[in-house]
C-alpha cells in the first residue's frame, strides 16, 4: 500500500479539478485578452473561477483577488511593493513578521533588510504560535506592514489572526497573512477577519501547482510586482493562465463546500492516527488538537532521528516529512523546531504527517502499524536506548556539535 | 548554477548500494556488556560522541585484548540518519582485528571510501560526507580512554575541513602558492568547504574553531604584509621599481631636492610631485610647476629634459616625467 502523508507540502490534484481544466488546453485556448471568439470563449469559465474564489473566502465585491503564479509570488509582491509604496516613497521603515514564516517571507525580509528596512522577527511560544499581545508590543509609528502566517506548515498551529487583524486595524498598520496552510483547510472568512492582504496557493488544496492568488482588501494601493500588458485590471501582468485559474476556482470550491464536515472527517482520522502513535513511549505532539489545522501532526519520537525515520517510512511506501536538520538538502536546522526550542530533541526527532480528504482509514491503519515497526527497529539501533554506560570519561558532557 | 543545478539532487538516490544496505541492515549494531568482556578476560571501552540534542550521536564499543592491544570485537549504537548508521557500521567493521594504534589511524575518509560501491564514485552526496566524521571522532575518543590520554593527542595537525580532512597548514600554503582570492577557488583546489559547508563561515551545520573566510582573510593579509615588507626592503636597497608608492615619492623628492629644486628656486620657480603611476613600459611621474616656472617656455623643453634625465640616472631608466 502506498500512503501519501505529506499534504502540507503539496496535494494530489482532485480528478474533478483536472476534468474542469482540460477543455482550456486544447479547445478554448485563446488569449482571454483577444477580441475574437477564441479569446472570449474562456471568459465564462474565468468568471466562474473568480466567483468560486470570492465565495469561498467570503470576499466583498470591493476587494481584489488577483491570480498569481504561486504564493511565493503573492508574498514577494506584498513585501516588495509595501517596501516601494511606504518605505522608499514614504516615511515608514519597519516590518514585523515571525521567525517561523515560509522562506518566501523570510528570504524576502532578509533581502529587504539589505535594502535598509528594519525587520522584527517575532518568536513563537511553546505551542509554536505568535501571541497577539506580542505583535502589538512591536508595532511602532514606523511600522509599514505586519506579515504573519494564518497557520504554520510544520506544526499546523493556527495563529490568532482575528486578534492580530484587529490590532493592526486599530494601529493603522497594513496586515498581510500568508494563508497557504489555511485556505481550503479551515474556515477563512474575510468579512469576519481583518486582513489587508492574503496569500494562497492552489496546490495545497488539491488544485494544480503553478497558480495562486493574492487578496487585496478594498482594492487598495499596491504597486504591481509584474509590469506588462495590464492583465488582472493592471494589478498583475502576464497572460492569464486560464486552465490553472479554472482549476484553482474549482479546487477551492470543492475544498470549502461542507468544510466543517470535511474537517471533522479528516480530524477523526488524524486524531485516530495521533492517539495510536502516542501509545509509543517517549513521544509528543506539538500543539493541541483543536489549535491545529485538522490534517497535521508533528510528532517527536525520542531516540529516533527524523531522516532515519523518513527512510524507514519510505521503505514502507509512506511519504512523510521532517523538520530535522539532516533531512533537508542544505542541512539547515528547521526554523519552526528551533523557534519552539532549539535545545529540544524535537529539532531532530520530528516527523510531520499531513493528511488530506483523500486519506483513507485503511491507510491510517497501515501507517500506524508500519510506523510502530519503524520506531521499534530504529530504537533498537539508537544510542539513546543503549544500556551499557560509557567508560568513565567517555560520556558526552554537552553537545559537541552545534546544529 | 547551470542546467544540472536547476533541480535539486535527490539526496537518497545519491547513496551507494552499500550505504543503503547497511542503513537497512547494520551488521555490527548492538552492545557489548562489561561483565561479558571481563568474563572473556578482555577490557571494554565505551565512548560516546555527539548527543541527541545535536542531531547525531554514536556510542562505540571496543572489546580489547590487553596483552596485544587488539580490538577483538566492536559494536555501535547510533542516533542519526541512515548515513550515520551506515558509517558507524563500517567504522566498527574497520576496527575489528586492529590494534588500538592501528585503529586510531582510521579517518572519516577511510570510512566513506569503504562505503563506496566503486572506488571513484562517492558513497554519499556532499552534504552527507560529514556523517562519517563522527566515526573518526569517536575512535579517537575510545583510543584516548584506553590509553588514558586526551583524544586530541592523536591529532597532529589542525583540521579545518573535517569532511575533506584539509589542514590549516595546507590551506594557507595553497592560498599563497596559487594566489587564491575566493572561497570557491579554495574549494576547487583543496575540496575544503565542498561538503557540509560548516567550515566556510559561522552559522553552518556546526560551530568550528577555524573558518575558511577568516583563514582566507588572514592569509591574504599576511600576503599583503609580506609584499609590503618586500617593498620596504626594496626601498632600503634603493630598488626604485619595487618600492611602495610612498617610498617612491620620497625618493623622487629627495633627488629633486638635491639636484633640481635649487636651480628652479634661483629663477623664482619651483615644482611638486603630484603622482606616480607604474605602467608596463614607463613609470610616469606627474609634476606641477610652481611660481615663475609656470608658463616658462623651457619648462616643457630643457628644464623638463633635465629633470627627467636626473631622475632616470638616479632612480630608474623607465621614468618618464609628465608636467600637468
Amino acid at each position: 500500500m502506498k500512503v501519501y502523508l505529506d499534504n502540507n507540502a503539496t496535494t494530489m490534484v482532485d480528478p474533478q479539478v483536472v476534468e474542469a481544466m482540460m477543455p482550456y488546453f486544447t479547445e478554448m485556448y485563446g488569449n482571454p485578452n483577444s477580441l475574437h471568439k477564441f479569446g472570449t470563449a474562456s471568459h465564462p469559465a474565468l468568471s466562474t473561477a473568480i466567483n468560486q474564489v470570492y465565495k469561498a473566502l467570503n470576499a466583498s465585491d470591493e476587494d481584489d483577488i488577483v491570480f498569481t503564479s504561486c504564493a511565493t509570488e503573492s508574498n514577494n509582491w506584498v513585501l516588495k511593493s509595501v517596501f516601494t509604496d511606504l518605505i522608499v516613497n514614504g516615511e515608514k521603515n519597519h516590518i514585523v513578521t515571525t521567525e517561523v514564516e515560509h522562506p518566501s517571507i523570510l528570504s524576502t525580509c532578509r533581502f529587504l533588510e539589505e535594502e535598509g528596512v528594519k525587520v522584527t522577527y517575532l518568536p513563537v511560544n511553546e505551542n509554536g504560535i505568535v501571541e497577539a499581545h506580542t505583535v502589538k508590543s512591536f508595532i511602532t509609528e514606523k511600522t509599514a506592514l505586519v506579515s504573519i502566517m494564518w497557520a504554520n506548515n510544520e506544526t499546523g498551529m493556527i495563529f490568532p489572526i482575528k486578534e492580530i487583524g484587529e490590532i493592526c486595524k486599530a494601529k493603522g498598520v497594513l496586515f498581510h497573512s500568508d494563508g497557504v496552510q489555511a485556505v481550503g483547510k479551515i474556515p477563512v472568512d474575510l468579512q469576519d477577519v481583518h486582513v489587508d492582504f492574503l496569500s494562497m496557493s492552489a496546490h495545497k488544496f488539491h488544485g494544480p501547482k503553478g497558480v495562486g492568488a493574492l487578496y487585496i482588501k478594498n482594492s487598495q494601493k499596491l504597486t504591481p510586482l509584474l509590469h506588462g500588458g495590464s492583465q488582472m485590471g493592471g494589478r498583475r501582468s502576464g497572460t492569464l493562465n486560464v486552465p490553472f485559474i479554472v482549476g484553482m476556482g474549482k479546487a477551492l470550491e470543492l475544498a470549502t463546500t461542507n468544510l466543517e464536515e470535511k474537517m471533522a472527517t479528516i480530524k477523526a482520522k488524524r486524531d485516530r492516527l495521533e492517539d495510536a502513535l502516542l501509545e509509543l513511549s517517549d513521544t509528543m505532539v506539538v500543539g493541541s488538537k483543536e489549535g491545529r489545522t485538522p490534517n497535521t501532526i508533528l510528532i517527536s519520537i525520542r531516540g529516533v532521528e527524523g531522516e532515519g525515520m523518513l527512510w524507514d517510512l519510505n521503505n514502507g511506501q509512506i511519504g512523510a516529512s521532517t523538520g530535522s536538520a539532516c533531512a533537508s538538502e542544505d542541512l539547515e536546522a528547521n526554523t519552526v523546531m528551533l523557534a519552539i526550542g532549539a535545545d529540544n530533541e524535537l529539532a531532530h526527532t520530528g516527523i510531520r504527517l499531513s493528511l488530506s480528504r483523500f486519506t483513507t482509514d485503511a491507510e491510517i491503519d497501515y501507517t500506524i502499524s508500519h510506523f510502530k515497526n519503524a520506531v521499534a527497529r530504529l530504537r533498537a539501533i539508537s544510542s539513546s536506548f543503549a544500556l551499557q554506560k560509557p567508560t568513565k570519561g567517555g560520556e558526552v558532557q554537552e553537545c559537541e556539535l552545534h546544529h | 548554477m547551470a542546467k544540472n543545478d536547476l533541480l535539486g539532487a535527490s539526496l537518497w538516490d545519491a547513496y551507494s548500494n552499500k550505504v543503503t544496505t547497511l542503513m537497512n541492515n547494520p551488521q555490527h549494531q548492538g552492545e557489548i556488556f562489561e561483565a561479558d568482556a571481563e568474563a572473556r578476560g578482555n577490557k571494554l571501552i565505551v565512548a560516546d560522541f555527539g548527543a541527541e540534542s545535536c542531531g547525531d550521536a554514536v556510542r562505540l564499543y571496543w572489546e580489547i585484548d590487553q596483552k596485544t592491544d587488539t580490538i577483538v570485537n566492536s559494536k555501535f549504537k547510533s542516533f542519526g540518519c541512515g548515513t550515520a548508521i551506515a558509517s558507524s557500521d563500517v567504522m566498527t567493521d574497520l576496527c575489528i582485528g586492529k590494534t588500538v594504534d592501528e585503529a586510531v589511524k582510521i579517518t572519516n575518509i577511510d570510512v566513506e571510501f569503504a562505503l563506496r560501491d566503486t572506488p571513484d564514485v562517492p558513497a554519499v552526496p556532499p552534504q552527507k560526507m560529514h556523517c562519517s566524521v563522527m566515526a573518526y571522532d569517536v575512535i579517537k575518543k575510545a583510543a584516548g580512554l584506553y590509553k588514558g590520554v586526551d583524544a586530541s593527542t592523536f591529532e597532529t595537525e589542525i583540521i579545518v575541513c573535517e569532511c575533506a580532512r584539509v589542514s590549516l597548514g595546507t590551506l594557507k600554503e595553497v592560498i599563497k602558492l596559487n594566489d587564491l582570492k575566493t572561497i570557491e577557488q579554495i574549494t576547487d583546489y583543496t575540496k575544503a568547504g565542498g561538503f557540509c559547508k560548516s567550515c566556510i563561515k559561522p552559522g553552518g551545520h556546526e560551530a568550528r574553531e577555524y573558518y575558511l573566510v577568516d583563514i582566507l582573510a588572514d592569509t591574504r593579509r599576511e600576503m599583503d604584509e609580506e609584499k609590503m615588507k618586500a617593498a620596504a626592503d626594496a626601498g632600503a636597497n634603493g630598488d626604485f621599481e619595487n618600492m611602495t608608492l610612498v617610498q617612491q615619492i620620497k625618493a623622487v623628492d629627495a633627488v629633486v631636492d638635491e639636484n633640481v629644486r635649487q636651480f628652479l628656486v634661483m629663477d623664482g620657480g619651483n615644482m611638486e610631485v603630484i603622482d606616480i603611476k607604474k605602467g608596463d613600459e614607463y613609470i610616469d611621474i606627474y609634476i606641477r610647476y610652481l611660481g615663475a616656472c609656470n608658463g616658462c617656455a623651457s619648462s616643457s623643453t630643457g628644464t623638463l629634459y633635465a629633470i627627467e634625465a636626473t631622475l632616470k640616472e638616479k632612480l630608474s631608466k623607465r621614468i618618464r616625467v609628465l608636467p600637468i
